[in-house]
């Protein structure tokens, strides 16, 4: 869970020729590294857009080293559009895309995708709906016409949903297994509230799961699903002009429709700092989420953030990595990030704890957290998350689906596709002053959500020793336990 | 492995290939194998037995430095168990010229990122970042090899114990069915064979392992001659090989490593066993001994987990979860590694069935591939999603499971670094009768270990002997 960061497709700059007289290896000077080259010069990838008469939007970047393409569609009809009575209705229609279009049946779709070496994938994040394929190029007019199949004309069969319906309430089951994922709920939950878009579970709950039927999946499909709502990304062996040709024959008859603008929730006042205790007997290890609300991707304190979080949990290198794992062994990472979404999203700093030293833990958890709003980050190490940012961005856009990433954000976020040119200099322009006072804006340990899942009976005198806040017990859910 | 990430496999079937993709002009629509893969490498060997492999791709200004240690959990010896992953650890904690934490601190002020892992065959390391920093990886890497024993302190084996520790208990104690492999692999394997535990150890061997055990583990197996170095990306052999010499060059030679071979592995009769987890729903692993990594069967093994639970067009996922609806997931697979391999199902039952129901819908799925076959389509189904991934992971030159990984994957398995179209070959030469013959002599017609497990206190849904087979 290290935070998602952009990085940058970079030109194959030619290095200046290396020394090449191989010195005797007895002559190596050991006693410094080596002075290295200048990094290699950025040039950012180009992209092309064009739209469709139906107002789809659509971006290609040409990527031709290996035979695939990668193709996204982002719709607007994330888990943010869930129904208050309802949560898990988006991630449960996006699933359901895949269960029966046109004239497939279910198999006859997974059948179909894997005969043509395709993976097909449709899910709900929190701010829209994916579906996505990857396929070698030369398949890719078939597995078009199958993501238009599942896009375009989902059938939402009654025994398929009612099939769907049987394997979550199993697979929510199957969350008390998973201490992460209670985790994860609970802070949630939490954080936000049971009534914000962001406090709900994304899969539902064993009473919303149980509710939903083909009606309200159907309605939730024909609001949301619309191309004006819709932005597609094809990175890979393609051209634009092949792309354009090949979406609009196949999403060029999709019709508009006036959807639901996407919610303005007003996030809840934070609560003084507690600690959240969710009972796991028997536990191995305490899974600790620590945090609050944090800021929306438009924040324009972005590029001080990403500074801030690799400095503070967002590397191997980090503060809370360093002291929880490489100084005094208490777990086998720790990390922290801020989700930058529409609305804002968590900060969450992040372990998993052996149970015998949750609370020396927290100590250290709580020492980081205040420290880096105390006290100035030195320069040596604010010059190594800078360069540790953008020196890494090249590697981001190695790949289709690496590039497709980083795009998808910008087109999810209504950031300028040009975007990535300017990223490095912003990063680079960052000062220790930033950071501190980013720090001190968006940390404020005085109001932490410290959620931990763990065996109670083994941690909870430690965690009353703390004073670091009362004690409030809660189940796999946030709500209060019984 | 070193830091959480994505665990990692050494599958048979992890690829990376790039370049050189040769599409032929006129291309039958319903063929997708009508091209070569290549990864085009030079090669030069050391004195003292380093061998280096470079592959050059130009399309991103980035390197990587990818090495294989020749050593895994197969070469500890029984009380040590965990022990050669732990090293693994160790290697990150500083060596003479590179003070504690310094190895991390000073790649990523380069940009760079790095991690490692081990299974029971190898040990593997590997740095990305922008091509500038190749130097400062290869004046890393020589470090540690070269000079590692003159900083590893019993203090710094007591931290990473209990990091290894906490992994243990992050990725297998704390984790639903974590503990089904290690007890599979006691009951498969005789104690006598290498495989007979997990790479993560024990915690009582962990605790066991000694500064003593570190020297005699790093004269034996880190030396030069017992490593491969790849190094891939937008670097020449021209720049790479004289930097390669000049910190490698002077690293002495290592012992040859012997290996006794292993003892014969076989199952007599069914071995039935039930572990009580804290899950909510129990769980049966039925496994096969079967062929090492690259043996003749091994494609086809391969092909055959495929046809019976990737995706839910594949025969166990339809009946199981789709049909009958009395399991929430089912996994087929054949598992290979350098000297031995296993096959494996499992399935997870839904609330209120138990495991004999899925164990008898196993067998006969088994029992039908056995004596009926797959269809053709069934296996083009299968080929076509395995090119499919050969392709997708040419894509990338580093980590694990990229290029330059997979260069030293064929390397040390086959002999041969650029094996991938011979690799893909291997999978398209499979046909209905082979996936029927492997169904019947691997599985149906042979022994095997059937795991169940269950909720605490709920032993009554354990498959049995005899109530499903």
């Amino acid at each position: 869970m290290i935070a998602p960061r952009s990085r940058l497709l970079v030109t194959a700059a030619l290095l200046a020729a290396l020394p090449s007289a191989a010195l005797p290896a007895q002559e190596v000077d050991r006693s410094h590294p080596p002075t290295l080259p200048p990094p290699p010069t950025l040039r950012v990838p180009a992209v092309e857009t064009a739209t469709l008469p139906n107002g789809l939007e659509l971006a290609v970047i040409e990527m031709h080293k290996v035979p695939v393409v990668d193709v996204t569609l982002l719709v607007g009809a994330g888990t943010v559009s869930d129904p208050d009575d309802l949560p898990g209705l988006a991630t449960f229609t996006a699933n359901m895309l895949q269960q029966g279009a046109g004239s497939r049946g279910a198999l006859d779709i997974a059948d179909e995708a894997a005969y043509l070496g395709a993976s097909l994938n449709t899910g709900a994040g929190f701010d829209a709906a994916t579906a996505s394929l990857h396929v070698p190029k030369r398949r890719l007019g078939p597995a078009l016409d199958l993501l238009a199949d599942v896009v375009l004309r989902p059938t939402f069969p009654d025994t398929e949903i009612a099939r769907q319906r049987d394997l979550r309430r199993a697979q929510i089951l199957q969350q008390r297994d998973q201490p992460v994922a209670m985790a994860n709920v609970a802070f949630a939950a939490i954080v936000f509230g049971a009534t914000h878009p962001y406090g709900r579970p994304a899969s539902g709950t064993e009473t919303s799961t149980a509710a939903l039927n083909r009606d309200r999946v159907l309605q939730f499909y024909q609001a949301y699903y619309r191309p004006n709502t819709t932005r597609m990304l094809v990175v890979g062996d393609v051209t634009l002009n092949e792309a354009k040709r090949l979406v609009a024959a196949r999403f060029g008859g999709w019709a508009r429709g006036e959807a639901p603008p996407p919610p303005t929730a007003s996030a809840p006042a934070a609560a003084a700092r507690s600690i959240y205790l969710v009972d796991k007997p028997g536990a191995a290890q305490s899974v600790v989420r620590i945090g609050q609300i944090g800021v929306s991707r438009a924040t324009p304190d972005f590029f001080a953030l990403e500074v801030l979080n690799t400095i503070l949990g967002g590397s191997f290198t980090s503060r809370l990595n360093q002291n929880l794992r490489e100084t005094h062994g208490y777990t086998y990472g720790a990390n922290s990030q801020f989700a930058m979404r529409r609305l804002a999203g968590p900060f969450v700093a992040s372990a998993s704890i052996v149970t015998a030293k949750t609370d020396s833990a927290l100590i250290e958890f709580m020492r980081e957290l205040r420290r880096i709003r105390d006290e100035a980050v030195p320069q040596a190490e604010l010059a190594k998350a800078k360069a540790y940012i953008s020196l890494g961005l090249p590697a981001e856009f190695e790949t289709t689906q690496g590039a497709a990433r980083q795009f998808s954000n910008l087109l999810l976020y209504d950031l300028p596709l040009d975007y990535y040119g300017t990223y490095i200099p912003r990063i680079n322009a960052v000062t220790a002053a930033d950071v501190q006072r980013v720090a001190r804006q968006y940390l404020d340990p005085d109001h932490f959500a410290i959620v931990v899942v763990g065996d109670r009976s083994k941690i909870e005198a430690g965690l009353q020793a703390l004073h670091e806040g009362p004690i409030a017990y809660r189940d796999m859910w946030g709500q209060i336990a019984p | 492995m070193k830091a959480a990430v994505t665990a990692w496999r050494s599958g048979a079937t992890a690829a990376g290939i790039a370049l050189a993709v040769l599409l032929l002009a006129a291309v039958p629509p319903t063929r997708l194998a009508a091209q070569a893969l290549r990864v085009p490498y030079q090669t030069f060997t050391l004195p003292n037995g380093l061998k280096v492999i470079v592959h050059e791709d130009h399309s991103v200004p980035i390197v990587t430095v990818n090495t294989w240690y020749h050593v895994g959990s197969s070469d500890e010896r029984p009380g040590r168990t965990g022990f050669a992953h732990l090293f693994e650890h160790l290697m990150f904690m500083g060596s003479e010229h590179v003070p504690t934490g310094q190895f991390d601190q000073l790649l990523e002020a380069a940009g760079g990122d790095n991690n490692g892992s081990t299974t029971e065959d190898r040990t593997n390391y590997w740095e990305n970042g922008p091509s500038s920093s190749l130097e400062l990886m290869l004046y890393l890497d020589s470090d540690r090899m070269g000079f590692l024993l003159p900083e590893i302190t019993p203090p710094k084996v007591d931290l990473q114990r209990g990091v290894v520790q906490n992994e243990r208990r992050q990725s297998y104690e704390n984790q639903p069915y974590g503990l089904a492999q290690e007890n599979i692999l006691q009951r498969l394997y005789p104690a006598d064979h290498t495989y007979h535990w997990p790479v993560i150890g024990s915690m009582v061997d962990l605790n066991a392992a000694s500064i003593e055990d570190v020297q005699q583990f790093s004269r034996t197996y880190y030396t030069p001659s017992n490593a491969t170095m790849v190094v891939a990306g937008d670097v020449t052999l021209r720049q790479v090989r004289p930097l390669v010499e000049r910190y490698f060059g002077g690293l002495a030679r290592g012992p040859a490593v012997t290996r006794t071979p292993p003892p014969a592995v076989g199952l007599p009769a069914d071995v039935y066993a039930t572990l009580e987890d804290r899950v909510q729903l129990p769980r049966v692993y039925d496994t096969w001994h079967t062929v090492k990594g690259f043996a003749p069967d091994d494609a086809g093994l391969e092909v055959l987990g495929d046809i019976l639970a990737e995706g839910k067009a594949s025969r166990l996922y339809k009946r199981l979860v789709y049909e009958l609806q009395i399991a929430t997931q089912v996994a087929a697979f054949q598992d290979a590694g350098r000297i031995d391999g296993k096959f494996e199902i499992f399935a997870t039952a839904r609330p209120g069935h138990d495991l004999n129901e899925l164990a008898r819908v196993i067998d006969e799925e088994v029992r039908s591939l056995a004596e009926s076959g797959p269809t053709p389509r069934e296996v083009e189904r299968v080929q076509n999603s395995i090119e499919a991934g050969f392709l997708g992971r040419m894509e990338r030159v580093g980590s694990f499971g990229g290029k330059a990984d997979q260069l030293n994957y064929y390397d040390y398995l086959v002999g041969t670094p650029d094996y991938f179209q011979r690799d893909l070959d291997r999978f398209r030469r499979v046909r209905p009768a082979d996936v029927q013959r492997l169904a019947r002599d691997y599985l149906l017609r042979a022994h095997r270990v059937v795991l169940s497990v269950v909720p605490a206190g709920h032993t009554e849904l354990a498959a049995t002997e005899g109530a499903s087979r």
